[in-house]
């Protein structure tokens, strides 16, 4: 079954120096999943200053700055993994190094038929 | 095979549900993979039970054959549909599985089957309401409307909260198993407040309120016992202790009229000293282990209080080393403050005072109405009476149970009257061990 596991901070809360150990380790990990054939992708995400949101609404789309961080953390990347069960999927949450900071969202993928495979 | 006339039949099979429902549930949950699925299963081969058990006979495992039914039940209802979904393609799978499995009715997979059902219930993803009623709804086989009518909910949102507990099992595969060593001691840590949780659920009720959320207490209690035949770890003999030595003062605890009495002035003569011994034999062998937690010293606690004749032949001195021990395992101001009281039992009102005024000057418990109800105690004692009806007034601001806004209102009027000397300590020991 695959988890996708997405990971919220507060962007503010790390240093440069946190950021790339978090790159580091990050890696680390995602090659570790690999071995164990759990692994299916993985990125950070630029700051949410980048961001752009788009709306299509009555035939016209609409495009605007944002969103603005409101929330306390911001969603910064995220893990996309095979897992048995939702316990494997926690212990994998566990060791994502943005879990020392932020918050983890573990969320089951919805299988749809269909896609096409990568 | 037993043969029985139709009467006493109906009551076999009555009798065996009783006694096996939870543990049939358990073990179809797992060949099946679904709660509702199971839960289906399983009222069908109770009702094929009735049907066939008078001609054939009762079998001679009933278990067994009740598992082995509600299995093959719940396959011809897979079957009778006309298309398979992906889960129930997968369930098909697991019941025919292409290397065949060893029997899965084996004995040792079976006790499994029910602490696995523990565990699934009382899984931390899901939200603690939901953790409460599924447990009693699973694995005690209370019905949804008893469960909304021992906590003083609507029987629609019990209904609902269990509907989504039970979807987030299947969507979230939340696994049915017990958790690894690494993780067992975090995830029994969930399991055991669930059942403590329910307990102080019943053990909180006053005597006016209905007896079913006081039969909270005792489906606690069984929930504990039934834990620790399971899985026999120091904090499980330790939280089955805790309840027992509670429970064992429930006849003494309020008034006819549902006032509260102190542990102090309850008549001793009324604790349930069955249950006393039973508990502190649980305490002692939770001591032996050496591995002590938060569950075990705060029933040695009231193991230590239950063997005293009276509150002034209590071992002040073992309690304020077991609060010390308490602190060090999980500090917390509450903690302090009952330590706090248990100082001015052994060393004199006005060492106690001291400890709860630098606990309220540090602001920690400045909103909590014990706190003030300990510290207007320990200046009464001390004949400070005008101190002590401050403190009293402000436990009253803050007070929120109806029983203790009446015992501390018959305090200010006893101070009002003069009677102060007729006071002794211990308001404080509520929350921990008292009551």
């Amino acid at each position: 079954m695959k988890y996708m596991l997405l990971v919220y901070s507060d962007e503010g809360a790390w240093s440069d120096f946190e950021r790339d150990q978090c790159f580091l380790d990050s890696v680390q990990l995602a090659r570790d999943l690999a071995t164990r054939g759990q692994f299916l992708g993985a990125n950070p995400l630029q700051s949410i200053a980048t961001a752009t949101s788009v709306r299509v609404r009555d035939g016209k789309r609409m495009v605007t700055d944002g969103p603005f961080a409101e929330t306390r953390e911001q969603l910064g990347g995220y893990f996309l993994v095979e897992a048995n069960d939702l316990d494997e999927a926690i212990a994998i949450a566990g060791r994502i190094p943005g879990v020392k900071k932020g918050t983890i969202e573990v969320r089951p993928v919805l299988e749809i038929p269909g896609l096409p495979t990568t | 095979m037993t043969e029985l006339p139709a009467k006493s039949m109906r009551e076999a099979v009555d009798a065996i549900y009783r006694a096996e429902s939870r543990r049939i549930l358990a073990t179809l949950i797992r060949l099946l993979g679904d709660f509702e699925l199971a839960e289906d299963a399983l009222h069908e081969a109770f009702r094929a039970a009735l049907e066939k058990w008078p001609v054939e006979g009762v079998p001679d495992n009933p278990r067994a054959w009740l598992v082995s039914t509600g299995r093959f039940k719940a396959i011809d209802a897979l079957r009778r549909r006309s298309f398979l979904d992906a889960a129930e393609t997968e369930i098909t799978e697991r019941l025919y599985p292409a290397d065949h499995n060893p029997d899965p009715l084996a004995g040792e997979e079976i006790e499994d089957d029910r602490l696995r059902l523990i565990f699934t219930c009382c899984h931390p993803a899901l939200a603690a309401e939901a953790r409460v009623a599924l447990t009693l709804r699973e694995v005690c086989g209370l019905t949804t409307e008893e469960i909304a009518r021992a906590f003083l909910t609507a029987p629609s949102t019990l209904a609902q909260r269990i509907v989504r507990a039970k979807a987030k099992i299947r969507d979230a595969r939340i696994p049915y198993q017990v958790p690894s060593p690494s993780e067992l001691p975090n995830r029994l840590d969930t399991v055991l407040q669930v059942v403590y949780l329910v307990f102080n659920e019943g053990y909180s009720a006053s005597s006016g309120e209905s007896l079913t959320r006081a039969d909270l207490s005792g489906e606690a209690i069984r929930l504990g016992r039934l834990l620790l035949e399971l899985l026999p770890e120091p904090e499980v003999m330790g939280l089955l202790a805790l309840m027992l030595l509670q429970e064992s003062r429930r006849p003494a605890r309020v008034t006819a009229d549902g006032d509260l009495i102190l542990l102090e002035d309850q008549d001793r003569l009324l604790w349930n000293r069955e249950q006393i011994a039973e508990g502190t034999e649980l305490v002692t062998r939770a001591f032996a282990t050496r591995r002590v937690g938060s569950y075990t010293i705060q029933a040695a606690i009231a193991a230590t209080h239950a063997v005293a004749v009276n509150a002034g032949a209590t071992d002040w001195p073992r309690i304020v080393d077991l609060y010390d021990l308490l602190l060090r395992l999980e500090p917390s101001p509450v903690v302090e403050l009952n330590r706090a009281v248990a100082v001015a039992m052994r060393d004199g009102p006005a060492a106690g005072l001291e400890l709860i005024d630098a606990i309220l000057s540090r602001g920690d418990l400045e909103e909590y109405h014990l706190a003030h109800a300990a510290r207007a105690d320990l200046c009464r004692r001390l004949g400070r009476f005008n101190e002590a009806r401050a403190s009293y007034e402000r436990a009253l601001d803050l007070v929120k149970q109806e029983p203790e806004r009446r015992f501390l209102e018959r305090r200010i009027a006893e101070l009002n009257g003069g009677k102060g000397a007729m006071s002794i300590s211990g308001v404080a020991k509520r929350p921990m061990s008292g009551g």
